[in-house]
């Protein structure tokens, strides 16, 4: 199977690791990993600011981009949303939309309902799951507290089969971590409290390791647990993947 | 402009009140998530709850004229306001026409938007607040900062010393059953000296003519049972079309805003009581203008149970006055750019798009996906910051140039860590930087592909 990954910019950027964790991980369950290097971002940090008609011209080159390749496969739930579901109010008329919309997944989306795989391997630490939001509520990559329906979490089924892994409890198992894109820097001191909040509950439930979908809520909350001096590691799911099935 | 961001962080500075809001608040939350844990059919019911409010709004004119008909029959008289100066010019004539001085009041977010508290008192009328919380907002002079509790920002200790300055408990009194008794004998007063009862509506039903009204205190019932006045004032979006309707709005308006299975009163006003007045007050107050937009619309569908709010993370840590509005969390964000954009244009931005909202709204409607096309408006009406704009087209042009990216992104690691301390690294560090993107070593690693 081929896959063409979109990475996000940030993540090309400043988490190359991350990008090439999800790349090797794909490839150890047999998929042919293709990276189009036109591809820049999805024009998510304008449409969130409001200035559609900015994101516009770059949505359209992400269709271009990808427009050839059968699947998409982004290690971010956030971009992923960005294409699925935001994409319609800033393209509606655009009739190659709908392409992209179906065959761009997110990873866990990808190696859970696609490839159908179940990790086997070997992580023995304490391990606390950040539900980042918009693949929780956009994707629907888990059942979320707020819905009375079945409980499930794709993200969770992932890391359950590994031998060793303690999954710890969370007192708040969904709650945002205040990332939120330029929120994190307009919103500073609201944007820092819930962050720090969330690695507090992380931290009473003993995780060693805080894991995520998305890097982007980890580096906000890695960037706080460092500067206040807290012991967590943070791993993207990916990374944690390939680790545990080395 | 109201700046959420420098309220907030005010609000943020006091730690403990901001770990004892947000758990106060989010007990709420967990409240209602064990009251609709024993309803199987909770979504159900969120699908045919906003389903019906958006039939109603659908022939809107229709049913408040069918309204209108049947609550005439039944003996009420009704009003129609366009805006909130109609509504307050309306309210303080009636009470004009009969000598009124003294009005208790329940809770209604209506009169709080409209600003009829200070109308009236500035006309030489004493208005009195009896729900518990409103009337402790009101001893403080300042807005509720929540739809439902409205005096969730404060300690008890908070209230215990003010209820020694405006009701003589004694100094340190601070536990709650005595506080709310003293606050209950001082109302008591209030109830039998009032000439005239406003209540807010939480449902009018066009079947019946009939107003709802749901409270917890028993307030609103005492301050229309008590004076021969009776005003109940509501906005156009209350209607549902019959009894039967009501039925699946009261089995989720309580539970999704304390977790109550139902609230303890629920006083159904067909009529006036026999020798008294019932004056219903219909107010569009920019309502009809969020009706015409198909994409705002559902916002017209709230019950105002909170749910939002309580969910709300940014409203947990920021507090309601950081909103600057009579409704505060999401659904505020959402409804008040309608009434004032360039005033309120900060508030959808007051907000990480979490979607908890969206999911735990009893009628379902979209608040996140409003609050981003808010963005989108606001951006488009030029009422977001110039350096914003700048910033975002600069975005686009380097975007859209693959080189560009790639040389800014370069550009970016190098000096990101040389710059002074402040946005993001005011409390937070940056990730170290790598010296090479994913992109360059992907290419080193598999050779020209
Ligand atoms: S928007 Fe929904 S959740 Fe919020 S107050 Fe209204 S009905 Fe309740």
């Amino acid at each position: 199977m081929e896959v063409a990954l979109f990475i996000p910019c940030y993540m090309d950027q400043l988490y190359p690791r991350v990008a090439m964790a999800t790349a090797e991980l794909l490839e150890r369950y047999g998929v042919t990993v293709r990276f189009p290097e036109a591809q820049t971002c999805c024009g998510q940090p304008m449409a969130n600011s409001g200035f559609f008609d900015d994101a516009r011209p770059v949505a359209r080159k992400m269709i271009d981009v990808f427009e050839s390749y059968p699947h998409v496969v982004c290690p971010s739930g956030s971009c992923t949303s960005m294409v699925r579901n935001h994409y319609p109010d800033l393209l509606a008329s655009e009739p190659r939309l709908e392409a992209l919309r179906g065959k761009t997944l997110e990873l866990c989306e990808f190696l859970h309902d696609v490839l159908k795989v179940r990790p086997a391997g070997r992580f023995a630490h304490k391990v606390g799951l950040h539900q980042s939001c918009h693949g929780l509520r956009e994707l629907r990559l888990g059942s979320g507290s707020e819905r009375l329906v079945p409980a499930f979490s794709k993200t969770r089924a992932l890391l359950e089969g590994l031998e060793g892994i303690e999954l710890v409890e969370l007192a708040r198992p969904d709650d945002c971590c205040g990332f939120g894109g330029t929120f994190a820097v307009a919103e500073e001191a609201v944007s820092c409290a819930m962050g720090r909040d969330r690695i507090a509950d992380h931290e009473r439930a003993g995780a060693e390791i805080i894991t995520a979908a998305d890097i982007s809520c980890l580096m906000h909350m890695d960037g706080l647990i460092r500067r206040d001096g807290k012991k967590q590691r943070v791993l993207h799911i990916a990374e944690l993947l390939l680790e545990a099935t080395a | 402009m109201i700046d959420h961001a420098a309220r907030a962080k005010t609000f943020v500075e006091d730690e403990v009140r901001l770990h004892w809001h947000d758990k106060a608040v989010w007990f709420v939350r967990q409240k209602r998530d064990l009251a609709r844990a024993v309803l199987p059919e909770w979504e159900e019911l969120r699908t045919l709850a906003s389903q019906i409010k958006a039939h109603t709004l659908s022939r809107l004119a229709d049913y408040l004229e069918e309204f209108e008909k049947k609550a005439l029959a039944a003996g009420a008289q009704v009003h129609w306001a366009r805006d909130a100066d109609e509504h307050n010019l309306i309210v303080h004539g009636l009470l004009q026409a009969r000598g009124v001085t003294r009005l208790v009041k329940s809770k209604s977010m209506l009169t709080e938007d409209c600003g009829l508290n200070p109308y009236l008192e500035a006309r030489g009328i004493e208005v009195v607040d009896t729900d518990l919380g409103e009337r402790i907002v009101q001893f403080r002079h300042e807005p509720p900062s929540h739809i439902v509790m409205p005096a969730i920002h404060l300690r008890k200790e908070e209230i215990g010393v003010l209820f020694h300055e405006r009701l003589g408990t004694p100094v340190g009194l601070a536990d709650p059953r005595a506080l709310t008794e003293a606050a209950r004998q001082h109302l008591r007063a209030k109830f039998l000296g009032a000439q005239a009862g406003l209540t807010g509506v939480n449902f009018a039903i066009a079947s019946t003519g009939g107003v709802v009204v749901c409270t917890n205190e028993g307030n609103a019932d005492l301050g229309t049972a008590l004076p021969p006045l009776h005003i109940a004032c509501m906005g156009v979006e209350k209607l549902v079309p019959g009894p039967r309707e009501l039925g699946v709005f009261l089995r989720l308006l309580a539970r999704s805003a304390t977790g109550q299975a139902i609230t303890t009163y629920t006083s159904h006003y067909h009529g006036p009581r026999p020798g008294a007045e019932l004056h219903i007050v219909i107010v569009d107050h920019g309502r009809s203008g969020i009706l015409a937009r198909k994409e705002f619309r559902r916002a017209l569908q709230c019950i105002r149970c909170g749910a939002c709010l309580n969910t709300c993370p940014v409203y947990r840590h920021s507090g309601g006055h950081s909103y600057g509005v009579a409704v505060a969390g999401p659904i505020g964000s959402v409804l008040a750019p309608h009434l004032d954009a360039k005033k309120n244009a900060g508030l959808p931005f007051a907000s990480t798009l979490c979607g908890s909202c969206t999911d735990v709204c009893p009628v379902r409607i979209d608040l996140h996906h409003q609050l981003l096309l808010w963005r989108g408006e606001l951006a488009a009406r030029g009422l977001v910051p110039l350096g914003k704009r700048f910033v975002s087209r600069v975005g686009r042009w380097v975007l859209l140039r693959t080189w560009a990216y790639r040389l800014f992104g370069k550009l970016a690691r190098i000096f990101a860590p040389l710059l002074p301390r402040s946005g993001w690294t005011r409390q937070r560090e940056l990730p170290p930087m790598p010296r090479e993107s994913f992109r360059a070593q992907w290419r080193n690693r598999a050779g020209p592909r």
